[in-house]
């Protein structure tokens, strides 16, 4: 830059370099888009009279609503049990550790529609629920199928695996923290879990929510399979009922499948905010740090230092 | 608090004393029968190549490593173990938690929580291990941070600020304990040159109070100023110890003299 600033160079303008076979690829989507569009707007099959007749249902809405508590009951159950189970895997003592693995190793290894199906014979399997002194006369006695309805049975059903799941994300988040921090709190005279809960959870934290984000998304899909234990008032149920009644699934299938997109957008939206939070006050922190040390002792800048605390300091 | 009476605090009683502390990783000693004594407010300086053992001997002091062979007592009471007759026993987490209370330490990489903010990371041992109430926790926080001159600072995130001011408040957080001994593991060498200073300032100021102290450390104008006892490692063995103006100006060891005249 010279001072005087005359002898600036003058800008680029030069002609655009062609790419003719994107525009050839882009346009032959398009028109391939348009066709399928247009031929199912028209087509029988699809039903849309049906569709739009079905799509606000008082049975489908109610049906959604069960999907959506399926949803969050699961995975809060599957969060908690991860958070426990995370904490045996890196336990200290070989049987919890072993317990713990055993319990992955099963879960994660067989397929989410046998357990479901497992869950529904349960009351076959244990017929009551005893309490006492194994092979005594029990104090108390309930009969299995009268304790917990269909709809539970399909909550813990999806929530024991997801907890698998949840269980290595939560590990992968307590193994990103440094050990440095966990020393920290050691040499102040804290206790293991006052460390976990104060100081390597919260910062764990950081690591741990988007990939949840994720299995919250794949939990509301994964519901549709309840049918196993056999659980119906979901949306994915209550669509095929309706269907079978009417003797055309095509459209129940596409009011399912409008709810189920509804609900993962939604979804979608919620977990870029919470992802974007999160990279954010990694990245920003990361430049702070440089322009404090710039600016250690000058009291000016550190004035502007402080206001960019306040605005940073309530996303955490 | 533990029912066991505490030996009366008498000034024969030394701060620290080791009596030929030993320590292996594995197959590999770090440490071979290190003796050292640290009377009430002393100030030891630890000096000597990388990978000698200083700051395992260090982190031995406050059994955040457990010490293989020997005797290591802080004020009168075994670190890590129970003695009870002839026999020697493991010590229980939250007694080894309690002797930690009193030994404040500092760490080359400061590890402040980057989730609280300077005067949270203060207040949150007394707060949570103390039972200290919130309000005074952090009035006592914010004493202690203008006492290391960060007044100002008190409210903002450790990444927002400067290494010596994290720093600074890691020295705060754990004097915030009330600490009798203070360890400080290389506390400048993570440090900008022109932030090592300030650092230095501060731990020089603690020194003046009373503080007993043991500092690993590479800042030979420290120790000379500062220290009333310099001990120089090498391969985990002590070489050579003594007042530190002696020490460095006259070494007598010939692995002394190597070492000082790169680093001096």
């Amino acid at each position: 830059m010279s001072p005087d600033g005359a002898d600036a160079a003058e800008p680029i303008r030069a002609i655009r370099l062609k790419h003719p076979g994107r525009i050839i690829f882009a346009i032959v989507l398009l028109l391939a888009l348009a066709l399928f569009i247009i031929d199912a707007a028209q087509r029988e099959a699809y039903g849309w009279d049906n569709f739009a007749k079905y799509i606000f249902d008082r049975r489908i809405s109610q049906a959604a609503l069960n999907t959506l508590l399926l949803t969050i009951y699961s995975m809060a159950i599957a969060i908690v049990l991860g958070v426990i189970l995370s904490v045996m895997r890196l336990s200290d003592n070989p049987v919890v550790k072993g317990v713990a693995w055993l319990y992955l190793w099963v879960f994660r290894g067989t397929p989410v529609y046998v357990q479901l199906a497992f869950w529904g014979l349960i009351a076959t399997i244990y017929s009551t629920i005893d309490f006492g002194i194994p092979f005594m006369e029990p104090w108390l006695s309930f009969q299995t199928k009268n304790v917990i309805d269909v709809f539970w049975l399909a909550v813990i059903g999806l929530a024991l695996n997801e907890a698998a799941y949840m269980a290595e994300i939560v590990r992968a988040g307590i193994l990103s923290v440094d050990k440095g921090q966990e020393e920290a709190a050691t040499a102040l005279g804290m206790g293991w879990l006052l460390t976990m809960r104060r100081v390597v959870l919260p910062q764990a934290m950081r690591i741990i929510i988007p990939p949840t984000g994720n299995e919250v998304i794949s939990m509301l899909k994964t519901t549709s399979l309840v049918a196993a234990v056999p659980f119906s008032f979901d949306l994915y149920g209550r669509a095929r009922d309706i269907a079978v009644e009417i003797f055309d699934p095509v459209p129940l299938l596409l009011v399912a499948s409008a709810w189920y997109l509804l609900f993962t957008s939604i979804l979608m939206i919620g977990q870029y905010f919470l992802e974007r939070r999160f990279s954010r006050g990694v990245g920003q922190a990361r430049d702070t740090r440089r322009v404090g040390t710039a600016t250690d002792a000058v009291p000016t800048i550190t004035g502007s230092i402080t206001t960019a605390d306040t605005t940073e300091g309530d996303g955490r | 608090m533990t029912g066991i009476p505490a030996p009366a605090p008498t000034a024969e009683v030394p701060m620290v004393h080791a009596d030929r502390v030993s320590k292996s990783f594995g197959s590999l000693e770090v440490l071979t029968s290190i003796s050292l004594t640290v009377n009430r407010g002393e100030v030891l300086c630890l000096v000597g190549p990388s990978g000698s053992g200083k700051s395992t001997f260090l982190r031995c002091i406050n059994h955040l490593e457990r010490v293989d062979a020997g005797r290591l007592m802080v004020d009168g009471e075994l670190i890590g173990y129970v003695e009870r007759g002839d026999k020697l026993y493991e010590m229980h987490p939250k007694e080894a938690a309690r002797q930690r209370r009193d030994i404040g330490m500092v760490f080359q990489r400061f590890n402040l929580f980057p989730h609280m903010t300077a005067v949270e990371n203060v207040a949150e041992a007394p707060m949570r291990v103390k039972g200290i109430k919130k309000d005074e926790a952090h009035a006592r926080a914010r004493e202690l941070l203008a006492r290391v001159g960060l007044a100002s600072r008190a409210d903002a995130y450790p990444a927002h600020l400067s290494g010596g001011q994290q720093q600074r408040v890691a020295i705060a957080r754990a004097l915030a304990m009330d600490p009798k001994l203070m360890l400080f593991d290389e506390p400048t060498s993570a440090l900008d040159p022109e932030l090592v200073g300030e650092v230095l300032q501060v731990m020089k100021q603690l020194a003046e109070s009373g503080m007993t102290m043991i500092v690993v450390t590479h800042e030979m104008g420290f120790a000379r100023e500062v220290a009333d006892q310099l001990v120089f490692m090498d391969g985990g063995v002590v070489v050579e110890s003594g007042d530190p103006r002696e020490v460095l100006g006259n070494p007598q060891h010939q692995r002394t003299k190597a070492f000082l005249s790169k680093v001096l």
